[in-house]
């Protein structure tokens, strides 16, 4: 994975955007222009135009229904397996059309990787929870390989201490919490370059979340992130973008501190204020 | 709302609760009568059911059996001296032998007589005299003691079906047949046993000789040609049109019919089955080949119908965490929805398999209903299944006959109860959570 991502330094970054002098490491890992999403007749999101910089934390805030989680989940092209749905406009991986014809959304996925709301481990054991992605890519070459994928995931989701023990039980037998960073794990073990994360810590309590965030921010070393959360302080204490989006609009987006402390948009200013939403 | 204080809203709100609750209270305790005397009722209904068929066809389990002395004569057994089991088999005069042997003890006054006297015995007590013979041919010549099979009329006055009270000539067995058998099982001669032969032989039209054995092998080869056909065909068209296919008018359509198929009259199934396959196709007639695609047909919608619901119960969550690493379809199915929709999917089988066992109608019209003695061999040869031979033993004129229809009944249930106990087992325990 850092090989790729070494890669991708060292390619010239067609999409960048200018960006402020303070970042000048700021590169543009997914780009999307005018992304119009439709299920049936509803227009869910409207001419949204997004840059997500590669290793940093982009979160997507905004009151239910705004469609956040429907532009999230263009961006590894679930949207896919909804019938109804309908993608149109610009959506590009390292300059590379993700909804182009000849894109495999099986090779999309494997470079996108994606944790949900609720934690959904497989039925299966945590061992065969973590193997699952490199099993179906065909990632590793014998067993001991395998297995050392999977330490080393459980390693950086920061679970394999609490169930090195017990490789086989089912993932299901784990605490909330737990199955979350197994979900991690699961994702990271296919060896993505962006994790999109669709609210990971609604379903969670406090400690757990505060575990899921700090690793969020550790992750942040190697991965590009996505985040979807309802959680303003979340979005302040783990993200460094912030994009605020409104009834299918993207309203503002921009530096993280600049969003909470100085937003440009009054909608921006009323929902992080809490007057709605 | 309003400024108003809450307990002047609706006045006199306790004593308006305290009287509804008492209504709803009595509603509650009725609706629970109706519940419970709707299952008393039920459970009456079976029991009377379950009570009737056991008692009925208990005794088709049990047989009369008769000991006689016979002397192995050789001029009727072996008249050119051979003793090999070909030429016994071929050669020997058993029914001379056991005639003969029965005059000199029974003695008999004239041909009538006589023939009463044979008609105590199973025409199935000469092969058990032969067989005997042929296994110990060293015996020839002298007399031996042999249990040999009732009649059936003998059978059903052991067990107090023919009443001995009812005038002679509206009676099977004789006077004088009731005099020997007395002298009989005064002598210990007369024993009932286990009923083997109903467990290992095929139809006959004596009742004593009947048995449910071809029945059985033709169900299970017929059962086994249904779940060759329906299983996987059922399972791809359900994996299909509810993991792959679009959803348009054209689906909407194949999902109404497919309902539609389901509640199809199994007769139509029949008449398609011999205008098509007999018919079109000429395959062989009374065959469990047939039978079992006729049953598949009508199988098929059931297990689609139970497939779609179980794989439509595998929470989508699952489905995305496995596309969401990036598995194909074919790979998010066969690795995570088809496992856990499994036992759904083999429950739905299983009692469309139940159903297709008991099934009668589609049969007779493929030409099932043949009276048939052989154990069939294989699908194409010519069989029955356990629901017609009910029919058909129900259908016989035959006192002994009755027992036989109720027994094959207990045996037919005692199937269709396993499979639906299977059904229930592998659901609970390949059910897992999530």
């Amino acid at each position: 994975m850092d090989e790729i991502a070494m890669e991708n330094i060292e390619a010239p970054p067609a999409a960048a955007i200018a960006e402020p002098a303070d970042a000048p490491e700021f590169r543009v890992k997914m780009k999307t222009r005018n992304v119009n999403v439709h299920y049936a007749e509803k227009h869910a999101l409207r001419d949204v135009s997004l840059d997500i910089g590669e290793r940093e934390v982009t979160a997507l805030i905004g009151p239910s229904g705004c469609g956040k989680s429907t532009f999230l989940r263009c961006l590894n092209r679930m949207n896919d397996t909804i019938d109804i749905c309908r993608v149109t406009g610009q959506l590009e991986l390292d300059g590379q059309d993700i909804y182009d014809a000849g894109v495999d959304v099986v090779q999309l996925r494997a470079s996108i990787g994606m944790v949900f709301q609720k934690p959904n481990p497989f039925p299966k054991s945590i061992f065969d929870n973590v193997a699952y992605g490199p099993r179906v890519h065909g990632l590793f070459s014998d067993k001991s390989d395998l297995e050392e994928v999977v330490v080393q995931s459980l390693r950086k989701a920061g679970l394999y201490d609490e169930v090195k023990d017990r490789l086989g039980d089912p993932g299901t037998s784990l605490s909330g919490g737990q199955q979350q960073r197994l979900c991690i794990a699961r994702a990271i073990a296919v060896g993505p370059e962006v994790i999109l994360m669709d609210e990971p810590c609604s379903s969670l309590d406090p400690i757990a979340t505060a575990r899921i965030e700090e690793l969020i921010d550790e992750l942040r070393q190697n991965f590009t992130i996505v985040i979807v959360t309802h959680s303003m302080q979340q979005a302040a204490r783990v993200s460094q973008k912030t994009a605020f989006f409104h009834l299918g609009d993207l309203i503002e987006q921009g530096e993280t501190p600049q969003i909470f402390t100085n937003p440009r948009h009054e909608k921006t200013q009323g929902y992080i204020t809490g007057r709605f939403g | 709302m309003t400024d108003a204080p809450s307990t002047v809203l609706i006045s006199g709100q306790r004593e308006r609760v305290r009287r509804g609750l008492d209504r709803r209270l009595r509603a509650e305790r009725r609706f629970r009568i109706y519940g419970v005397v709707a299952i008393l009722l039920a459970i009456l209904m079976l029991l009377f059911l379950a009570g009737t068929i056991v008692s009925k066809g208990y005794p088709a389990f049990y047989q009369t059996w008769i000991e006689v002395d016979v002397l192995l004569d050789e001029d009727l057994i072996a008249p050119d001296g051979k003793t090999d089991p070909e030429t016994l088999r071929e050669d020997g005069d058993f029914r001379g032998a056991l005639i003969e042997s029965l005059v000199a003890r029974y003695k008999p006054a004239g041909r009538e007589q006589e023939n009463l006297l044979v008609a105590m015995f199973s025409t199935d007590a000469e092969r058990t005299l032969q067989n005997f013979t042929i296994a110990n041919p060293d015996r020839i010549g002298g007399t031996i003691s042999i249990w040999v099979k009732a009649s059936s009329d003998i059978d059903q006055l052991t067990k107090g079906a023919i009443g001995r009270n009812a005038p002679e000539s509206g009676r099977k067995v004789k006077d004088l047949q009731l005099r020997w058998y007395d002298r009989m099982e005064k002598d210990g001669r007369i024993e009932t046993r286990f009923n083997s032969g109903f467990f290992a032989t095929g139809d006959s039209r004596e009742p004593e000789q009947a048995g449910i054995w071809g029945a059985i092998v033709g169900s299970f080869l017929t059962m086994l040609v249904t779940l060759i056909l329906a299983f996987p065909v059922g399972l791809a068209a359900a994996v299909y049109l509810e993991e792959f296919a679009p959803k348009n008018r054209l689906t909407d359509l194949i999902e109404v019919n497919i309902n539609n198929l389901a509640a199809v009259p199994s007769i139509v199934f029949g008449l398609l089955g011999l205008a098509v396959f007999l018919n079109f196709f000429e395959l062989p007639r009374s065959a469990p080949l047939v039978g079992g695609m006729v049953l598949a047909l009508m199988t098929l919608p059931t297990i689609i119908i139970s497939g779609r619901a179980s794989l439509l119960a595998v929470p989508p969550s699952v489905r995305e965490a496995a596309f969401g690493l990036g598995a194909s379809r074919m790979q998010v199915v066969s690795h995570h929805v088809l496992p856990l929709a499994m036992p759904g999917i083999l429950t739905g089988t299983i009692i469309g398999m139940a159903r297709a066992l008991g099934e009668t109608a589609p049969l007779l019209m493929i030409g099932m209903v043949a009276f048939i003695v052989d154990i069939p061999g294989g699908p194409a040869d010519a069989s029955t299944v356990m629901p017609v031979q009910i029919y058909l033993w129900a259908d016989s004129p035959e006192r002994g006959f009755v027992e036989k229809t109720s027994g094959a009944v207990i045996v037919l249930l005692v199937f269709l109860v396993v499979m639906n106990a299977s059904a229930v087992y592998l659901r609970k325990k390949f059910e897992r959570r999530w």
